[in-house]
């Protein structure tokens, strides 16, 4: 067989997935996702379970959201991957060998971000399901489980996957962008933390009406059967969300573009 | 072959590569010399369209670096020791550089056993002496079977076995046809390695000379002698325009004679001559060509001491 020696954004698909599953760093950070996502799910549920709602309060229990609870937790661990997927190689001199392997540069950006989001779902989705079969066999014991049947309940599994995977993206961007782990990490956990913090010193009606359009509660809302009232719909925030990852992506690109490396 | 002609690069008010034009030929091993901050880096790092330049432009094989489809097939270079990222293994660094424009896996053993890394190819980098990082580095190099190698420092932290080894390996691609460009901020192990010579210092081009027209013009020459009687010998051989400065090692060397002249100077007084060599002093042909292009000075050894 021959075959053509030329750069092709597919073979640096291939290229960046080698990468990804060649550092030990990566098999940890999303192991300890895929643990803070089942474990905490099931540590919550036996919480639950030992001390259940009044009874007055069964009807807005939300037995999916207590199964889900690790997925906040775990973004933090995908975010962080996802910055040191690209900083690692600013620290370690690697992105040299890399750009002068793949000049055009974009190539790099867009393999890496197709790797890692593929990777990301690979794992989270069977994660999130499991956290949620497991929640639900431990809520079962005091009967406040429920099932994959129920309207949204499906897509809140699903979406709690599709948030994770978004949310390494964003660090994946910012780390392409600030080039360094501590300034992209910091930039990371303030996206994600820092607005709720802000808007809740405005007046209540300003709070309220903003509330819903900041990056997690907008992300957040596809991972929940039962979304807080003054947040969006569940794809129209986390297509919100996406917009935001795609305009630091974007940012990212036209860096990498311009700027030596 | 490498042409670059006019390049300027400027990193905020410091210019680190100075209006630079020349050309690195196939066939032969052309060193790239320069004290410290010269601007050795930069310039290769332009050649591979890392930085962009000022003004001014740099072509590889006719082309700019960023232009070709298969770069590595192009040009395959080493731009710094440690290169690989260090929880990676020396297998996975180079078979992921190889997917990125479809070489073939059995390349990257051909490359491994080629720098003799069979051993500890599949551990982490993280754990490699600096020699291995080179040698690492070279298999990069040399993944694309390419017609133009760019080293920037090859022999920075090689054991000797290491250093003939890299510049047998040189001398071998640049017989094959190759260009080869490589640096160094020592000029005697460029005289070992290199057949032609681009010396710069304060970015600015000082010298593009053959080897050989530079050792037959190295400005002085100077004879080391050993003698059975150092002393008188120094005696005779002192003169207006010779200088005699003993060594450590109880010979002298004496600069202004030829080793005739010392030999038969020698043989007049009677004394016996135990060892006579003559130096081309090179690396004090490179003192003074980038004299006024040092960048960083310790003002003398006397200074240092108070």
């Amino acid at each position: 067989m021959t075959r053509t020696i030329r750069v092709t954004p597919l073979r640096v698909v291939r290229s960046e997935w080698t990468k990804l599953r060649s550092l030990p760093s990566t098999a940890w950070s999303l192991a300890t996702a895929v643990a803070l996502v089942v474990g905490f799910g099931a540590l919550y549920s036996t919480l639950r379970v030992t001390r259940p709602p009044e009874p007055a309060a069964v009807a807005s229990f939300d037995p999916t959201a207590v199964s889900l609870v690790g997925v906040q937790l775990a973004a933090l661990a995908v975010g962080v991957l996802g910055v040191l997927l690209v900083t690692g190689e600013y620290a370690s001199g690697t992105i040299r060998t890399t750009l002068a392997a793949v000049p055009a540069r974009l190539p790099v950006l867009w393999g890496k971000a197709v790797a890692f989001a593929a990777t990301t779902l690979a794992l989270c989705v069977p994660a999130a399901l499991a956290a949620f079969l497991v929640g639900q066999s431990i809520l079962a014991r005091e009967r406040l489980d429920t099932t994959l049947g129920q309207p949204g309940t499906a897509r809140a599994v699903l979406g709690s996957a599709l948030y994770l995977a978004a949310v390494g993206l964003l660090g994946l961007g910012l780390g392409a962008l600030l080039r360094s782990s501590a300034g992209a990490i910091a930039a990371l956990f303030g996206l994600l933390f820092a607005p709720q913090i802000v808007v809740g010193f405005l007046p209540a009606s300003w709070s309220d009406a903003s509330y819903g359009y900041l990056p997690v509660p907008a992300g957040a809302a596809v991972t929940s059967v039962r979304p807080d009232p003054i947040t969006l719909g569940p794809w129209t925030g986390f297509g919100l969300f996406c917009l935001y990852v795609a305009v630091v992506l974007g940012l990212a690109a036209w860096q990498l573009r311009r700027r030596d490396a | 072959m490498i042409e670059v002609a006019g390049l300027t690069k400027r990193y905020g008010d410091k210019l680190a590569v100075d209006d630079l034009t020349f050309t690195v030929r196939p066939g032969v091993v052309t060193g790239f010399l320069g004290p410290n901050g010269a601007g050795k880096s930069t310039t290769m790092r332009l050649l591979l369209g890392l930085d962009a330049p000022t003004r001014g432009s740099a072509t590889v094989n006719g082309r700019p670096y960023r232009e070709h489809a298969a770069p590595l097939r192009e040009v395959g270079a080493l731009l710094e020791a440690r290169s690989a990222h260090p929880g990676r293994s020396a297998y996975r660094h180079l078979l992921a550089l190889a997917q990125t424009c479809g070489i073939r896996r059995s390349r990257v053993d051909e490359v491994i056993e080629a720098v003799g890394l069979q051993q500890v190819a599949r551990k982490r980098a993280g754990g490699f002496s600096l020699g291995m990082g080179q040698r690492l580095g070279i298999a990069t190099a040399l993944l694309g079977d390419p017609r133009t190698i760019i080293l920037d420092e090859p022999l920075n932290g090689l054991d000797t076995e290491g250093i003939r080894w890299v510049r047998s390996l040189l001398r071998d691609l640049a017989a094959d046809g190759r260009t080869v460009f490589v640096s160094s901020h020592l000029m005697n192990e460029m005289a070992l390695t290199a057949q032609h010579l681009i010396v710069i210092g304060r970015g600015r081009l000082l010298a593009d000379t053959g080897m050989e027209e530079l050792m037959a013009s190295a400005a002085r020459t100077s004879v080391r002698v050993r003698s059975s009687d150092q002393d008188a010998l120094a005696a005779r051989l002192r003169a207006p325009g010779v200088e005699v400065s003993p060594d450590s090692d109880g010979a002298v060397t004496v600069s202004g004679l030829s080793t005739d002249e010392v030999g038969t100077a020698a043989a007049a007084a009677g004394i016996t001559v135990l060892e006579l060599t003559a130096q081309a002093s090179l690396e004090e042909a490179f003192m003074e060509m980038t004299r006024d292009a040092v960048e960083f000075r310790a003002p003398t050894t006397e200074g240092a001491k108070q």
